[in-house]
């Protein structure tokens, strides 16, 4: 099933700067997005990719700057999906209680056929009622995305979104992925490496030691971000 | 109404994986049990010495437990990092310490009501007849505990050492409560009890003073 229509969400990162302790996260980063892009970042390990991400979710205070939504959204407060590297399932619920009760502290609408649907989609409808913590990986991975999803979310923020998963679950994420930038999501995501979900985006950052080292849309530089991004 | 609702989803998820897992109830009762016996033939106690510092010990054995219940209430959301997604789908954080205090209250509460015949019967103490009291004096008293503990339980988390802070932040935090309980309690097991609604107060005013704080302030505390 397509994902509803969502509105469109747009972010500003001004002269953002993270420390932590005397560790600079990142410095100084200025950087526009549109509402309606999807914007894919990359960068070596440490060159603030995660700590952007976690920004933009409003999980992590900048210590200096500031992050403005764009003022056209109709949400006083966007809705944000999330997948970070930790799977932010419970591992002692099972698949469907985890989505279950994600969607009820998220008041979302006719909640059980919702999951259902998310299960299916995602590939663990057959193991719905097993534990998390008895999944694999790749399996925990998706119902981590199937989580981040369950809001239909304006703002989606994926930190590694393939990590785990198998060719079969790549390819339904991207297909997902392309029907939400559609829709009208906003996508910001890391990634290492060009890759399939990497050909979703519109435009491509680098990051390098936390300020912005390459910003540009699709084209010839295009993969030149993620191939000079060391990973 | 939102507040309300979501902070009784997270209740529910909290009841739930315990039951499901009985990790934090088993260790605290059997401890709790352990001290009580351990107490119980240390002092060798006769009924009127019973009286005096017979609801000290019981006290100093929930405190004790409860410092061992609350260290894992948000080292567990850090497994996953499902704190973060809390925080995401939750308008208002308070509604996670407001689940978290109830689940804390509710195990604490349970371990004690557990206890108590085994208290009394290592004693040899006798206060049934003011068993609603004593309830009272057990439910304020636990509620000061889990709204204490679960805000430090928070700060503690994110700190390297945190399972020494917690234990040492905790503790002096519920000395008061730990004295008003006892006092309260003292009076209840006379053989012509009193009972001390000035402790009763004072209680009410504690836990009332530190909802309040963590309506406040709780946010910040959550903020990595």
């Amino acid at each position: 099933m397509a994902p509803a229509a969502a509105n469109s969400i747009g972010l500003r990162f001004e002269k953002v700067e993270k420390r932590y302790g005397a560790v600079y996260a990142l410095r100084n980063l200025t950087l526009a997005i549109a509402p309606r892009e999807c914007v894919a970042l990359a960068g070596r390990n440490g060159s603030g990719k995660t700590t952007l991400l976690r920004i933009a979710s409003r999980l992590t205070r900048p210590t200096r700057g500031t992050l403005e939504f764009s003022e056209n959204s109709k949400e006083k407060t966007p809705s944000v999906g999330f997948v970070a590297h930790a799977t932010m399932v419970y591992d002692e619920l099972s698949a469907e209680e985890n989505l279950l009760f994600f969607a009820k502290l998220l008041q979302i609408p006719n909640r059980k056929e919702r999951v259902a649907e998310l299960l299916r989609e995602v590939g663990l409808a057959e193991r719905r009622d097993s534990l998390v913590r008895t999944f694999s990986r790749g399996m925990r991975q998706r119902a981590a995305i199937a989580r981040a999803l369950l809001a239909n979310p304006s703002l989606l923020l994926l930190d590694e979104p393939a990590t785990g998963l198998d060719p079969e679950a790549t390819s339904w994420l991207t297909e997902h992925l392309r029907k939400l930038r559609d829709a009208g999501c906003t996508i910001l995501m890391s990634l290492h490496g060009d890759s399939e979900v990497a050909r979703l985006a519109t435009r491509a950052v680098r990051l390098e030691a936390g300020s912005v080292a390459a910003d540009t849309h699709s084209g010839a530089t295009f993969q030149s971000v993620f191939l000079f991004s060391g990973n | 109404m939102a507040l309300l609702s979501n902070a009784a989803a997270l209740l529910g998820k909290e009841v739930r994986t315990e039951f499901r897992s009985r990790e934090l109830l088993s260790t605290t009762i059997v401890f709790v049990l352990i001290v009580v016996v351990l107490f119980s033939f240390t002092f060798d106690p006769t009924t009127g010495e019973s009286r005096r510092f017979g609801p000290g010990l019981l006290w100093l054995a929930f405190l004790f437990a409860a410092s061992l219940m609350l260290q894992p209430c948000f080292l567990r959301e850090q497994t996953n990092d499902t704190l973060s997604a809390l925080r995401l789908a939750v308008g208002d954080p308070f509604a996670i310490f407001l689940a978290k205090i109830g689940a804390n209250t509710f195990f604490l509460l349970l371990t004690e009501i557990l206890m108590l015949p085994v208290f009394a019967a290592m004693f040899n103490v006798s206060f049934w007849a003011e068993l609603p009291l004593v309830l009272l004096t057990l439910l304020l008293g636990s509620l000061g505990i889990a709204t204490a503990g679960t805000a430090v339980a928070s700060i503690s988390t994110q700190a390297r050492m945190r399972e020494l802070l917690l234990p040492l932040l905790l503790l002096p935090l519920l000395a008061p409560i730990l004295i008003a309980s006892t006092e309260v309690t003292v009076g209840l097991m006379q053989p012509d009890p009193v009972m001390q609604w000035k402790g009763i107060g004072f209680l009410a005013v504690f836990d009332v003073v530190f909802l309040t704080a963590l309506w406040l302030f709780g946010e910040y505390l959550l903020e990595e």
